[in-house]
């Protein structure tokens, strides 16, 4: 159990709890406190996504120019499996999850989350589940049948090495620890909301993180499943996906992006919710249209679950069938476009201040509603035919899952960094970080839409000399190299930050959340007091008694 | 520039598809230049100023809620009903129980097409007869594939278990490039695809110089060659018309000199490179099912002479 509020003091009960008894490795390893956890989260997506990144040059480096040799094609095959793993499995879930745990607690004004222990639980189990993948690469090779693993090609008699058996026991453990994680956060955010946090007030970055649990545990248990299925295909000779005695292949694909497709909201929502939080602190106004933003999310995600035949309009699953999927998937457009409308309106008539959060926050704006906008190409399914499984595919998502769910993230650690740990982020550092990282991904991800219109299929290790595809993937792969460079440079805006950063002090952007209304970092129970909660901005109320909300909400 | 592209089409059914495409893209272009021209006015002119004042704060309006929640819900329906439109023009369901004019088996590395009235039997290279619609059923003799030339419209899966049909047809001859766009193994990369469509006489004169079963060489290299091809494991896999190698394996053989490349698109189709091809496939294409036989250069040179009898 963790603590308390006293309602209508905003004292905090200590109630029993584990002790922090340690200092140095230990203290963090022993840790049960939501704070360390989460920042045990982040550490290991950011060792994650410099293993993905370093994935990502490889894959650009081999196809720099025509007929490169610099991988063997078993290589770039397990690269670019091992990448796409990465970056959704142990990147985009472990990152957002651990800024929820992280922020979660502090937003609602809570002392920790409703379960410490089984946090641990959830953290060591990702990391666990992150490891056996990896440890892939020692024992025999690393799965080389894409992050979708489609069967038949991920079964025994194709995928021969251990790989795709690593991939399944890691991601059912990675993927269990997720589930953990969600039910820990739905509780937490349920039942312990300090007194006048109703869910009408809850901060939106909040509320997404409450529909994206929902989504996962929801989703994760088909991926579960069907991990289960395949482990049982190529270990005990069964035959779920083999079409051959009886299986279908078709079946896989079908479990596999009931999961997949919500994913990619698992990842983005949670990125919506640090741009909802970034963008009204930085133009000094409340989000404009709450209630819409929050009932577009849970639209979101409700439809989320009825678009996954999206990803299979060349499977030749019929017309109306093609037809459903094509409608639902482009009603989605309408809820995202909604957001994308009310953060302009939050920007409008607003003093903005161009900080590196707001910065990432406003590219964030425009790249993702390139990504959102080749969604709908995608959508419309006749164009899809022709279109998918192109780089013109491969830009899309990028532009939706880094330049939505990474700038996102981008514009969060800016913004909450100095909560994190008491100093701010340098400016300098983090213009020269914005700038090359928006330079870098266009220049490697926009000519990938090109490429795609061209005839480039995605997932090849090389390809012939036809007429400008060389050229073209020497710009992308000279735009990743400047996206690592700037990711260097965000490394050493960590570091350097951490010892010489200036001092945050408590409320450093002048936030208006609960989080803002304790030390930088909090103590172990987070705060000595909270607050008076009457509206959805009890800072602000605080400093402005003569214009509280609570005289505008109702 | 844009050959072999979506933006190039060369049949009635891909014609269908650059037009939905141009359309939307018309649209969402008006829809991103809206949203980035709102976005960076509001950020220069709404910019912080020193005076400090904070603005006026603002919570809502439920009125321009219901202007964009409407009007991008008229936006998709009016796509939506342009896409079902376009459906039907790009991927017309064929009658029940129509026969296909085409079967193509799609192998981990190369394409296998079958001409059931001729009988015709030919591997990556398809030949099709210009300006007539037909019907191709596809099918996978192993894992996933996808058939996709760009010009002649839509992609479509090759699944084990589950054949496919698509409509192929070209308005103009010409060699159309395509590839393999399904993620299929190691060589997926090498799984290209040439079709090849000429007028009807032009056609009709291909598939009876198909149809003819090439004389076995009795003299020569070349015998010995033939003699080789049999005695070694070749059988196994590939089929010669009118000799004992019958197998569905790897590439029909029977025409191999006549086409244009080999190993799906990997090679230009010479004596030189069909040498170096078969003295070890696995340089070319790692991973690919034919093993390196360690032949010396002799058997080599002899089974190049044989195969270049297959005509």
């Amino acid at each position: 159990m963790s603590d308390v509020p006293f309602p209508g003091t905003g004292e905090v009960l200590p109630l029993a709890r584990p002790k922090e008894p340690v200092t140095g490795l230990l203290a963090w390893v022993s840790s049960v406190d939501h704070k360390k956890i989460g920042i045990m989260y982040l550490l290991a997506s950011l060792v994650f996504f410099g293993a993905g990144g370093i994935e990502a040059l490889l894959i650009r480096i081999q196809l720099a120019w025509p007929m490169n040799t610099f991988l063997s094609p078993r290589t770039f095959d397990q690269i670019f499996t091992m990448h796409g793993t990465t970056m959704i499995f142990l990147v985009a879930v472990p990152v957002l999850t651990g800024i929820a745990n992280y922020l979660v607690p502090l937003m609602i004004g809570a002392s920790d989350v409703a379960f410490p222990r089984l946090n641990a639980l959830s953290l060591w189990l990702l990391m666990f589940g992150g490891l056996l993948l990896y440890f892939s690469f020692i024992a025999g090779g690393a799965p080389a049948a894409g992050w979708f693993s489609y069967a038949p090609l991920s079964e025994k008699a194709y995928s021969t090495s251990p790989g795709v058996d690593y991939y399944s026991l890691g991601l059912l453990i990675a993927g269990i620890g997720s589930v953990i994680a969600a039910i820990n956060l739905i509780v937490t955010i349920i039942k312990l909301r300090a007194p006048g946090l109703s869910v009408r007030r809850l901060p939106l970055f909040v509320w997404m993180v409450l529909v994206t649990q929902i989504l996962i545990i929801l989703a994760l248990p088909a991926l579960n499943a069907s991990l289960v299925m395949l482990l049982i295909d190529r270990r005990l000779n069964a035959h779920f996906f083999q079409a051959q005695s009886g299986g279908s292949a078709i079946l896989w694909q079908h479990f596999f992006w009931a999961f997949g497709h919500p994913e990619v909201y698992i990842v983005v929502l949670p990125a919506f919710g640090m741009i909802s939080e970034v963008i009204p602190v930085f133009s000094r106004k409340p989000i404009f249209g709450y209630e819409y933003v929050a009932a577009s999310t849970v639209a979101i995600g409700a439809l989320g679950f009825l678009v996954w035949a999206h990803h299979m309009f060349v499977v030749g699953l019929g017309h109306s069938i093609d037809t459903m999927f094509a409608i639902s998937s482009m009603l989605i457009a309408v809820p995202t476009g909604v957001k994308i409308f009310n953060w302009i309106a939050t920007m409008w008539n607003g003093s903005i201040r161009l900080t590196t959060a707001m910065l990432f926050a406003v590219a964030f704006l425009i790249v993702f509603t390139i990504g959102g906008l080749s969604g709908v190409t995608l959508a419309v399914f006749p164009i899809d035919w022709q279109v998918t499984d192109t780089y013109y595919l491969v830009a899309h998502l990028h532009y939706v899952l880094f330049g939505g769910t990474v700038f996102g993230i981008f514009a969060g650690l800016y913004y909450w960094f100095p909560k994190m740990s008491g100093r701010m982020l340098s400016e300098k550092l983090g213009r020269w970080h914005f700038w090359t990282m928006l330079i870098g991904f266009n220049m490697t991800f926009f000519v990938m839409h090109f490429l795609g219109l061209m005839g480039m299929t995605r997932r090849v290790y090389t390809y012939p000399n036809l007429p400008g595809w060389g050229l073209l993937n020497m710009i992308a792969t000279i735009g990743a190299v400047i996206m690592g460079i700037s990711s260097l440079i965000f490394l050493c805006n960590i570091v350097v930050s951490l010892r010489q950063g200036e001092v945050a002090g408590d409320n450093p952007w002048d936030g208006w959340s609960l989080e803002w209304a304790t030390t930088s970092p909090p103590p172990v129970h987070n705060f000595d007091r909270i607050p008076p909660i009457r509206s959805r901005r009890p800072l602000w109320d605080l400093a402005h008694p003569e214009n509280p909300d609570w005289k505008h909400e109702h | 520039m844009l050959n072999n592209s979506p933006f190039s089409p060369a049949s009635p059914e891909a014609q269908a598809i650059t037009h939905l495409f141009i359309f939307v893209g018309i649209v969402i272009l008006a829809i991103f230049v809206l949203v980035a021209t709102l976005v960076l006015y509001a950020v220069i002119r709404f910019r912080h100023r020193p005076d400090g004042a904070e603005p006026r704060q603002v919570f809502g309006n439920s009125r321009l809620e219901k202007t964009w929640t409407i009007g991008a819900l008229l936006t998709v329906a009016v796509i939506c009903i342009f896409a079902i439109r376009t459906m039907h023009e790009a991927d017309a369901s064929p009658r029940p129980g129509e026969k296909p004019n085409l079967v193509i088996v799609a192998h981990q590395w190369w394409w296998e097409a079958r001409y059931p009235e001729s009988s015709v039997v030919t591997a990556d290279e398809i030949h099709i007869p210009v300006g007539k619609p037909w019907l191709v059923e596809l099918k996978s003799a192993d894992v996933i594939h996808d058939w996709w030339v760009p010009d002649l419209g839509r992609k479509m899966d090759a699944i084990p278990g589950h054949p496919n049909h698509f409509w192929i047809q070209a308005d103009k001859p010409g060699t159309y490039l395509g590839t393999c766009a399904e993620y299929c193994g190691a060589q997926h990369a090498w799984m290209r695809i040439r079709v090849i469509a000429e007028p009807e006489a032009e056609f009709k004169t291909w598939e009876q110089q198909q149809l003819e079963v090439p004389p076995i060489p009795v003299s020569g290299e070349a015998a010995a060659g033939s003699k080789l091809f049999n005695d070694l494991t070749c059988v196994n896999c590939h089929t010669v018309a009118g000799t004992p190698a019958q197998a569905d394996i790897g590439p029909d053989l029977t025409h191999v000199a006549s086409r244009e490349t080999l190993a799906a698109g990997r090679l230009k189709d010479t004596p030189e490179n069909l040498g170096k091809w078969i003295s070890n496939p696995q340089a070319y294409k790692p991973g690919a099912h034919m093993p390196d036989f360690n032949l010396n250069p002799a058997q080599v040179q002899e089974l190049v002479a044989y195969l270049e009898t297959l005509k």
